[in-house]
């Protein structure tokens, strides 16, 4: 069987498992998702409150700044929904706990990406949603069928192209360990859960600088065209559909950093 | 794939490229051989104890064998196959309990961690039912199914942990330190369960431990690893031989003497009218206790055999001492 659809398949069953595990603590689910709902939602409440004292933020109506956060919010909610565990792959490297997932028969990164999949990160995708399908509303915007059919292609483009970026971060984290640390996590069973290594402020520059240029894609050059403004200076019209492209271009990258970061991992740290 | 080579390692290396930190910026580097060249095999269905003190190597060579490592060099197959290029091939057919982290899962009860086992594994339904069924019965799972693992004893986890490395049926079983932290009790459930195992389905085990006991009751064949090489691999037996153990005879006379002269034995203390007398593992206790007896006056005596670890604790002195 193909590796994606393996992959695909155990991410499933652990996630399950890990839903249940959640719903045995279902007061402290139900309130971490609603402190979560409520948290991301404070974003939005401050851009309200400026549109309260202005009427428009750089140029832009209240309605398309709604519009630029509702895609881009639930895009990465999803990316973070789904993905976002990955992140914790530093901690299972050093813990040593990264092996037992090495000898099971499914892929590590659906594995990875699975482990403590946490149901209550469903409430930044809902705020999103809402954020968009009430700017939907308000959007003063002669809709086309293209215009129209763009709008899914930036959620689902942007959720690919996040989740890539958290992929190759998690791949980062196999080279940001102390190689004498992952020495030991080998040679003495890995109780070394100790220290937080100081590469994550590095991880986090990189991570600053790698958000930043695939949400061009994800949403401002697709949102000026729905929105039917010019496109930014010297880029070609077409960029605005670009980013399914971009989001290929990232998933193979963010393979490749795994694949790469995996058999540094085997043949150990550095 | 032969029979007499189910496991087989030919001059395996394992070096790992340490970095430390020497300053602020620098960095300096250094290898470690953690494995350095060890060969042997083992056939199917044999049990095999693999010893060593921390750090000599034991885990990176489970490490290899399971795919999870990488060797630096040498030839190395598991069932024919290489491990680090099929890890998820071998996985299929290799079953890993790591003594000090479960695989279970903390807030559920024991019984759904083995239906992920079931699934992630592809285990026909009547195949998993039977195995399960004689895991339950075998060690004595049956009230603890039902149970959230976070309230199980470490003992019961361990017991947990095994059978979920079975369910699927696996040739080879790599038991890293089964026994640790257990109470004597649960120690013997977990042998008598891994002896029945390998007599019944013929499972080949390889088991590393710091508990002698797990090697003298399950396993006639032991390798001793140290500084990343492999200083014996044999019988246990044969243990003391190498590392010239001695037994002891201790001899209780009817009042306080000088210390017996006898030949081929020394007397390491003297406590009263009792005696400590040394002599060679390899040796018969026979003529030794009949002189004793004819020039002595004798009231009791017993003989201790030679306890592993302190052979084994001699062979690594001998050895750093060499080196």
């Amino acid at each position: 069987m193909a590796e994606p659809v393996a992959g695909v398949r155990a991410y499933g069953l652990i996630a399950a498992m890990w839903v249940r595990s959640t719903m045995t603590y279902r007061f402290s689910f139900a309130m971490t998702l609603l402190s979560n709902f409520t948290a991301t939602g404070f974003d939005f409440v401050v851009i309200l409150l400026m549109f309260g004292q202005v009427d428009g933020l750089g140029g832009f109506s209240f309605a398309e700044v709604a519009f630029l956060y509702g895609t881009t919010g639930t895009a990465f909610g999803l990316a973070d929904l789904v993905l976002g565990q990955v992140q914790r792959l530093g901690r299972r490297v050093r813990d040593g706990t990264l092996d037992t997932l090495l000898v099971r028969p499914v892929p590590v990164l659906a594995q990875v990406a699975a482990d403590r999949f946490a149901l209550r990160r469903v409430g930044r995708v809902i705020q999103g949603l809402i954020v968009l399908v009430w700017s939907l509303v308000l959007l003063d915007v002669e809709w086309t069928p293209l215009k129209a059919a763009l709008v899914p292609v930036m959620v689902i483009g942007g959720w690919l192209i996040f989740s890539a970026v958290m992929v190759m971060g998690a791949a980062f984290q196999f080279w940001a360990q102390d190689g004498s640390e992952v020495a030991n996590a080998f040679t003495y069973g890995g109780n070394t859960l100790l220290q937080y290594p100081p590469v994550i402020f590095a991880q986090d520059l990189v991570r600053g600088v790698v958000y930043v240029v695939p949400l061009a894609f994800v949403n401002w050059v697709p949102a000026l065209y729905v929105l039917g403004r010019e496109a930014p200076a010297g880029l070609p019209g077409w960029a605005a559909f670009a980013s399914p492209l971009v989001a290929a271009v990232f998933w193979v990258v963010a393979g490749l950093a795994w694949r790469v970061g995996m058999r540094s991992y085997r043949s150990t740290g550095s | 794939m032969t029979d007499t080579g189910f496991i087989e390692l030919d001059g395996v290396e394992k070096v790992f490229e340490v970095r430390r930190r020497t300053g602020r910026f620098r960095r300096e580097k250094r290898q470690v051989r953690a494995v350095d060249g060890i060969g042997f095999r083992v056939p199917r269905g044999e049990m095999v104890g693999y010893i060593g003190p921390n750090g000599a190597g034991k885990s990176t060579t489970i490490k290899m064998l399971t795919g999870i490592l990488t060797p630096s060099g040498g030839r190395l197959r598991v069932a024919g196959i290489d491990p680090s290029r099929e890890r998820t091939r071998l996985a299929r057919r290799i079953g890993v309990v790591f003594g000090q982290r479960t695989t279970l899962w903390w807030d559920l009860p024991l019984r759904d961690s083995y239906r992920l086992v079931h699934r992630m594994y592809r285990i026909p339904d009547a195949r998993f039912r039977e195995n399960l069924d004689r895991c339950v019965e075998l060690l004595d799972l049956a009230e603890l199914l039902e149970v959230p693992v976070r309230q199980l004893s470490l003992g019961q986890r361990m017991r947990g942990d095994i059978a979920a490395a079975l369910l699927h049926d696996p040739e080879v079983l790599y038991l890293d330190e089964p026994t640790i932290g257990l109470d004597v009790i649960s120690k013997a459930k977990v042998r008598d369960f891994l002896r029945d195992l390998n007599a019944e389905r013929g499972t080949t085990v390889l088991l590393t431990t710091h508990d002698l006991t797990d090697i003298e009751q399950l396993c006639k064949r032991v390798m001793v690893i140290d500084h990343g090489r492999l200083m014996y691999d044999g019988p246990l037996g044969g243990l003391h031989e190498v590392g010239e153990s001695e037994r002891t005879l201790v001899v209780d006379l009817e009042r306080e003497l000088p210390p017996i002269t006898a030949d081929g034995a020394r007397v390491v203390r003297v406590d009263g009218p009792r005696q400590w007398l040394a002599f060679p593992a390899a040796r018969s206790a026979a003529p030794l206790v009949a002189r004793i007896a004819a020039e002595y006056p004798l009231v009791d005596l017993s003989v201790r055999e030679p306890d592993i670890e302190t052979v084994i604790a001699k062979m690594y002195a001998e050895r750093s001492a060499g080196l």
